[in-house]
């Protein structure tokens, strides 16, 4: 079968079709500008992740000794600020959607390849002005930006880090854009919205997300750099402005902004485990509408973080009962995700093993989400690390772990080579185990009321807090491994055929690494195309 | 989407209902109508500015698509307006400082 | 073409072998290589402008919200602040703008009918316009900037009372006619490039569906100004009788 087709040396693909830093700087084609984002988002992660071990190591002991406790306060502004903004918004969407998403719609490119490149041009840019608020000083406000702290009182670098998640915030939009009209209106013959790949129908649920939502953090950050520099009266409380409706404003694209991190990572895990299952997605109609389900109650729920503020309590109990319905879509997701292994033919590659990783994680994320939706936990744990081991679970645990699995999953068809399974396995149980370790004493800490963003604390929790750390450096070896043997398999892997994985899909159909208009014919589509239990059929081949 | 040529006197009538319908707004905001003076002026404005989405941005000759992308910001952007005033209209329900 | 691909194959030639042109692209130089003809071309231009548009609303949503809560707290001070425009000029600017949008949406017919002149007319009608809008707006504030009305240090207002209420107005004001100029500034900088682009064009498809993109800006930003009119010029106007 073709699975096994090996394309001939030289043959040409996309990576050297064209060499030069030009032919990469200035190129149109979605699948270079893919790379160019995962170069750039793995700078950022490895900068955040350095404000990671500076915050685990302060945390080590009780004593603020490591750093000032100015300077711990701008660690962890820095560390949220590129994790969210440069990292984990980005990641999926724009390494592996901007590759992936033509290819699975039987396109040679999306529907605007000049704004799409235009898109890493402007994250590179706002990237540029956050780095820079970093390395001449640093911002403390927290990446909320909490007024009338960042507006008024703190002498830190808030204008710059603003801008440049301001103007980052263009390239999301514009990536919603681009992907939003591909999918409407470059889908190839034969592939109705009802035969779309679960991951193409999560990166539609995100980018309505992004154009939607990402509008108004862009006005509240003007707003917020307009009171900074003006000292009006919007949010400063002296001058008659209500530093809750900063917190409105801010929350109404920060909690879908949420949903625009899991979700393409719930797309990723749904191809992942009907691979290797090799059984279709159970329940496809539900998982499909579950992810829309998501986009759209996510933005009901944002008061669920301000309940401990003077939001009224009416609408906190409104807040609450939303955010208690924007789980089902979540549990539908998960019930089919396990459905679709029960009787399948489950084997565990490495993806399979972040797929898995996954269902457990962002279950107890997602369950202890639950238990912050109930107004009376939430006042009690509020600002403590039960809400920071939340949020990682989710984050880490979910999004994170389903972008190493898609990366993984997709290295092949990237890169035209395998990586070598056996690191893989390893790092992936490593990432797995360190993560447990460091963010499962996090829910305790919290409970018993260690706050958050204080870098020290009373000597009772020092024990929790140094499992935490222990995980946190296995957790790291997880990351760095995969960088190394990622790398190494470019020159030295094995080259990669066409379908490694046995997977269904347009993607597998065509060579590892794809030629720069991904078909040599258009696709024409039909039921059979992606069914598991059917041999494959090639569609997007000339026989 | 196929092309629609309007006619002129189509574009040149609903220019005509631009203008009216500014006049009856600054009119009305002169009056005192009580709480109608805000309904009156911003029901003029939201008319206003469907009959330029409609004729002007040939909205009534788009596709569906088109159609259900408009209607999206708007339900979108109530979302944003009520959702928040509900909130602001519910303070102080409770006797306790700050609620 | 394998038996297996029988379906909706609707396009003449799709399916040839490897080395062919099979969608006809190379003859034509207004059809970018990724579409497969010009009128998806056209769709995704224009469906990509609503999507555009989209994300203004909710920008623009976002300054609204904060105005609509500040003008519920204080309604006697921005009701005072308001007085303080001058609704002569506002009204002017409206009417200016109206105008434009009559003649930007005359340009895009005159295009869709390969009207190379009335196009020109028509655009240049609406940048002038627009200009005059801009102009317009640079008398306002520069009248603002003389009477101490500009939020911040040098921000007076008699009444203290209403001070934080009437500063937080005119923050909301310069805000949100400061973000409308700057969008109307963008949008005069894109009909300049349409209007040389359509001194030598033969009107292809894809250049009119470029003209019907921008009219759909252009028309937007009349809208908005539709709106921030009554909201910022007419508050409690029977108060005081203006």
């Amino acid at each position: 079968m073709s699975y096994h087709a090996v394309p001939a040396p030289g043959q040409k693909n996309y990576l050297n079709n064209g060499y030069g830093l030009m032919s990469w700087l200035l190129t149109k084609d979605h699948k270079r500008i893919a790379l160019l984002y995962l170069l750039s988002i793995t700078f950022f992660f490895i900068l955040g992740g350095i404000m990671a071990i500076l915050i685990r190591y302060e945390l080590l002991t009780p004593a603020g000794d490591l750093l000032q406790s100015e300077t711990y306060n701008k660690v962890f502004t820095m560390h949220g600020i590129l994790m969210v903004f440069f990292f984990l918004i980005p990641s999926i969407p724009a390494v592996l959607g901007n590759f992936l998403i033509p290819i699975m719609v039987g396109a040679k490119d999306l529907a605007f390849p000049r704004i799409n490149l235009l898109s890493w041009y402007i994250y590179v840019v706002g990237g540029g002005f956050t780095l820079w608020a970093i390395v001449t000083g640093g911002v403390d406000t927290g990446w909320t930006f909490y007024t009338p702290y960042s507006t008024v009182y703190s002498n830190t670098k808030v204008m710059a880090a603003a801008l440049g998640i301001f103007i980052s915030g263009f390239s999301s939009i514009l990536t919603g854009l681009n992907f939003i009209v591909t999918i409407h209106r470059m889908r190839a013959p034969g592939l109705t919205w009802s035969r779309l790949p679960l991951f193409v129908w999560a990166h539609y649920a995100t980018s309505l997300i992004m154009i939607l939502g990402t509008p108004v953090i862009a006005i509240t950050i003007l707003l917020v750099g307009a009171e900074r520099a003006f000292g009006l009266g919007i949010f400063d409380p002296k001058l008659g402005g209500d530093p809750v409706l900063f917190q409105h404003l801010f929350w109404f694209y920060s909690h879908p902004a949420v949903y625009i991190m899991i979700l393409p990572g719930m797309g990723v895990i749904s191809e992942i485990i009907a691979c290797f299952s090799r059984k279709n997605i159970f329940g496809y109609n539900f998982v499909a509408a579950s992810s829309i389900a998501i986009a759209v109650l996510g933005f009901l729920v944002w008061g669920h973080h301000m309940f401990t503020t003077s939001q009224s309590v009416y609408a906190g109990m409104a807040f609450s009962i939303i955010t208690f319905l924007v789980g089902i879509p979540s549990a539908i997701k998960t019930f089919n995700w396990a459905s679709t292994m029960y009787k399948g033919s489950v084997s565990f590659e490495t993806p399979m093993l972040y797929a898995l990783g996954f269902l457990g994680l962002f279950t107890i994320g997602g369950l202890t989400g639950l238990f912050l939706a109930t107004l009376g936990f939430d006042i009690h744990v509020h600002d403590t690390y039960f809400i920071v081991a939340h949020f990682h679970y989710i984050m880490v645990g979910g999004a994170m772990m389903s972008y190493l699995g898609g990366l993984h999953f997709w290295w092949p068809k990237i890169s035209g080579k395998m990586y070598p399974e056996a690191w893989a396995r390893m790092s992936a149980i490593l990432v797995f185990a360190g993560f447990n370790l460091t963010f499962f004493p996090q829910f305790i800490l919290g409970y018993l009321g260690m706050p958050r963003r204080y870098h020290a604390y009373p000597p009772e929790f020092q024990v929790l807090n140094v499992l935490s750390t222990a995980g946190a450096s296995i957790l790291a070896l997880g990351y760095l491994l995969p960088g190394f043997y990622l790398l190494w398999s470019l020159k030295y892997g094995p080259d990669a055929p066409k379908n490694p994985f046995g997977a269904r899909g347009l993607e597998w159909q065509i060579d590892s690494p794809p030629i720069t208009e991904n078909f040599t014919v258009t696709p024409v589509v039909d039921d059979d195309t992606f069914d598991y239990s059917l041999p494959e059929k090639e569609v997007a081949v000339v026989r | 989407m196929s092309e629609h040529i309007e006619k002129k006197s189509v574009y040149f009538s609903i220019f005509l209902a631009l203008m009216v319908g500014t006049a009856v707004t600054v009119y009305v905001a002169f009056q005192d109508l009580g709480i109608l003076n805000n309904l009156v002026m911003l029901g003029i404005a939201v008319t206003k500015a469907t009959l330029v989405v409609m004729f002007f941005m040939h909205a009534r000759h788009s596709s569906q698509l088109t159609k259900l992308t408009i209607l999206a910001s708007v339900v979108w952007l109530l979302i944003l307006f009520t959702f928040i005033l509900q909130d602001y209209l519910t303070r102080g329900m409770l006797p306790y400082p700050g609620k | 073409m394998s038996a297996d691909t029988v379906g909706a194959v609707t396009h003449a030639g799709h399916g040839g072998p490897v080395g062919t042109d099979p969608d006809g692209h190379h003859d034509n130089p207004h059809l970018a290589h990724h579409f497969d003809s010009e009128e998806q071309q056209t769709e995704a231009t224009q469906l990509g402008m609503w999507v555009f548009l989209a994300t203004e609303i909710m920008f623009f949503g976002g300054v609204l919200t904060a105005y609509m809560i500040y003008r519920m707290k204080a309604p006697v001070p921005f009701a005072a602040a308001s007085h303080h425009l001058d609704l002569t000029l506002g009204g002017l600017n409206t009417i200016l703008l109206i105008v434009s949008s009559l003649t930007m949406a005359f340009a895009v017919r005159q295009a869709a009918l390969k009207d190379r002149r009335g196009y020109l007319l028509n655009l240049i009608m609406t940048m002038i316009l627009g200009t005059g809008f801009l102009v317009v707006k640079y008398f306002e504030y520069s009248e603002k900037f003389t009477h101490h009305l500009v939020p911040g240090p040098k921000f007076q207002w008699a009444n203290l009372g209403q001070a934080h209420g009437a500063e937080q107005f005119f923050s909301l004001y310069f805000m949100m006619t400061g973000l409308h100029a700057i969008h109307m500034v963008i949008g005069l900088g894109l009909l300049t490039v349409i209007l040389i682009q359509g001194r030598r064009t033969t009107f292809p498809a894809r250049f009119k569906g470029r003209v019907e993109t921008m009219g759909l800006y252009w028309h937007f930003v009349d809208i908005v100004w539709i709106f921030l009119f009554p909201l910022l010029y007419l508050i409690g106007r029977h108060y005081h009788g203006g």
